[in-house]
């Protein structure tokens, strides 16, 4: 390795302040391969003993270039690559590109499929905020929570699998639907979560609420006000923990929402505890979703009829020219939607997640833009840590929950 | 649709000459690249849309005038609507000025516009590559920039790509 580049501080001249010339204040080298970075995040941070004078996050290294490769793939290939950006909410990225080709194609979702995937969605959200429980529980000093709320989070991968055959990878939401019908022990597996997640999440907070090192750590450091979250565009659970009561389920809702009875819990303080406030009883909400989707859950088909775009059933196949036509159509050339561009927007475990799809009617997207909620976050970052300690910056880049796969794409 | 939303529709479109498209829903405001930064000022002061959610931009390749169109989505928390605009953008020759002051969160989605596209944004106080290396040659989402591959090996070809196939070193 000889060609490494290096870059001085010239180039950086107009980020930092004057005393970093002068040496009076110190440039430090936080990442990319920093524990507490949730993965590889480098941060650039001008230190003046102990005190964040600023930073500068510096993302890619996750960089895949999803949205290149889109452009060369099928709709339902590209579809596979989702999964892979934000990997701790695979359903919700599944879901929201399907949410755009669907709009873009004016594509039916039967009822039962709808319920289904707000479900899945709200069961994945409910595995996202425990892992970042565990890990941002674990930055701040607090190791327990972080073995209790993997062994919740396995039970959740194990529904996954059941459903799909993939704990994390799954692509089971299918444009028009779901892949195939969820199998019979689905409903007690779930049924059976509820009922034992309440009292879990209760072990938590005691867990949590008895913790001096954590209380001390988390409360009144990283504020950020609702002013500055709508203009640095954060949404989600940060936003939400700054007094912004803004949730797309509620706001915008989609696979019928609406009639569901939940809360969108709200904190103003806009600290690290508030956002930790709001995720757990995110979490109780959630199961009060699951439970009445699975209360009212329909009966019927779980895909759209829509042959053009949703491959026929296989007992279809023996019986049927027309099935064997638009079978062989699909899986060799793919569907194509017709020319336009639509904007898909759904409520991931960490903010509005968007995709910006473009289609010019032939069977490949010619474009696909992903609108990640931890991009926005990290930029906020710097925002929450000028003037705090470095053990502070672990403390908040924990809390605003960045996942670099959703940053990076 | 709300009403709010048509209002802003038809006072942008009348005040800064815009085109105006609807499909499936979505109004779309084609903005000349000069008059973005009015666009966006107007649209947040006057008719409180006061998130910017992101800005991307299309590649249409053979096409030289305009080449690029970049978009931006914004959302009204207040009134609960979104309005997207387009700007067309000629390639080398950018007019295009930085909606950093209207809308702070701009700076990193500009700054990923131009990693990505090579649209340059003028004023920006920060331009540099966000995802891609920084010593990167190239854009990677435009459309005539290559996608790499391995070619398929038959027997006819094998000979010439066994040759340029990298080797292990000794």
């Amino acid at each position: 390795m000889t060609d490494i580049r290096e870059v001085s501080v010239n180039e950086l001249r107009h980020l930092v302040s004057d005393r970093a010339l002068t040496g009076e204040t110190m440039l430090l080298n936080m990442g990319p391969q920093h524990p507490s970075t949730h993965g590889v995040l480098r941060l650039l941070l001008e230190l003046d003993g102990e005190i964040v004078v600023n930073m500068i996050p510096d993302i890619g290294f996750l960089h895949t270039g999803v949205e290149k490769t889109c452009e060369s793939k099928n709709y339902m290939q590209s579809e596979v690559l989702t999964d892979r950006l934000d990997y701790l909410n695979p359903m919700g990225n599944n879901m929201v590109y399907c949410m755009a080709i669907e709009k873009l194609a004016e594509l039916d979702v039967p009822e039962r499929a709808q319920a289904l995937r707000v479900i899945l969605v709200e069961l994945q959200r409910i595995s996202s905020h425990l892992l970042w429980l565990g890990t941002s529980g674990l930055d701040v000093g607090a190791m327990s929570t972080f073995l209790y709320c993997m062994r919740e989070r396995e039970v959740i991968l194990d529904i996954f699998e059941m459903v799909s055959g993939q704990r994390m990878m799954t692509t089971y939401i299918r444009p028009g639907g779901l892949w195939r019908d969820v199998p019979a022990e689905f409903e007690p597996a779930v049924r059976s979560f509820i009922d034992y997640m309440p009292a879990k999440i209760r072990t938590y907070e005691d867990l949590l609420k008895k913790n001096e090192l954590f209380m001390d750590r988390s409360q009144g450091i990283g504020v950020i006000s609702g002013e500055d979250c709508l203009r640095y565009g954060l949404s989600g659970p940060v936003a939400r923990a700054s007094g912004l009561n803004h949730d797309l389920r509620k706001k915008q809702p989609y696979f019928g929402y609406e009639n569901y009875d939940f809360d969108i819990p709200v904190h103003t303080t806009g600290d690290v505890y508030a956002r930790y406030r709001v995720r757990v009883e995110e979490m109780t909400q959630s199961l009060r979703i699951i439970e009445q989707a699975l209360n009212r859950l329909p009966g019927g088909p779980v895909r759209s009829n829509n042959r053009k775009y949703v491959p026929p059933p296989r007992s279809e196949l023996g019986t049927s020219m027309e099935a064997l036509i638009h079978h062989f159509k699909l899986w060799t050339e793919g569907f194509s939607p017709p020319v336009g561009h639509v904007y898909a927007v759904s409520e991931s475990p960490r903010g509005e997640l968007g995709v910006y799809m473009e289609s010019d009617g032939s069977p490949k997207p010619f474009r696909v833009h992903f609108v990640t909620p931890s991009f926005v976050n990290l930029q906020a970052l710097p925002l929450m840590c000028r003037g705090l300690f470095i053990a502070d910056v672990v403390a908040i880049i924990g809390s605003i929950d960045i996942v670099l796969g959703d940053a990076d794409r | 649709m709300s009403e709010h939303l048509e209002t802003t529709v038809k006072a942008i479109q009348d005040r800064f000459d815009a085109q105006v498209k609807l499909f499936r829903g979505e109004y779309t405001l084609i903005i000349q690249p000069e008059k973005i930064v009015a666009v966006a000022s107007v649209l947040r002061d006057e008719f409180g849309f006061n998130m910017l959610m992101d800005i991307t931009a299309v590649d249409y390749f053979p096409k030289e005038t305009p080449r690029y169109e970049v978009i931006y989505q914004l959302y009204s928390m207040p009134f609960n609507v979104r309005v997207q605009l387009r700007v067309p953008v000629d390639h080398l020759i950018s007019k295009l000025d930085t909606v950093e002051t209207v809308f702070p969160v701009a700076n990193w989605k500009e700054r990923e516009v131009y990693d990505l596209f090579g649209i340059v944004f003028n004023n920006h106080s920060d331009l540099r590559r966000v995802v891609m290396p920084s010593d990167w040659v190239g854009h990677p989402l435009r459309k005539d920039y290559p996608l790499g591959y391995e070619e398929v090996q038959f027997s006819f070809n094998f000979d010439e790509i066994m040759k340029n196939k990298p080797q292990p070193k000794d």
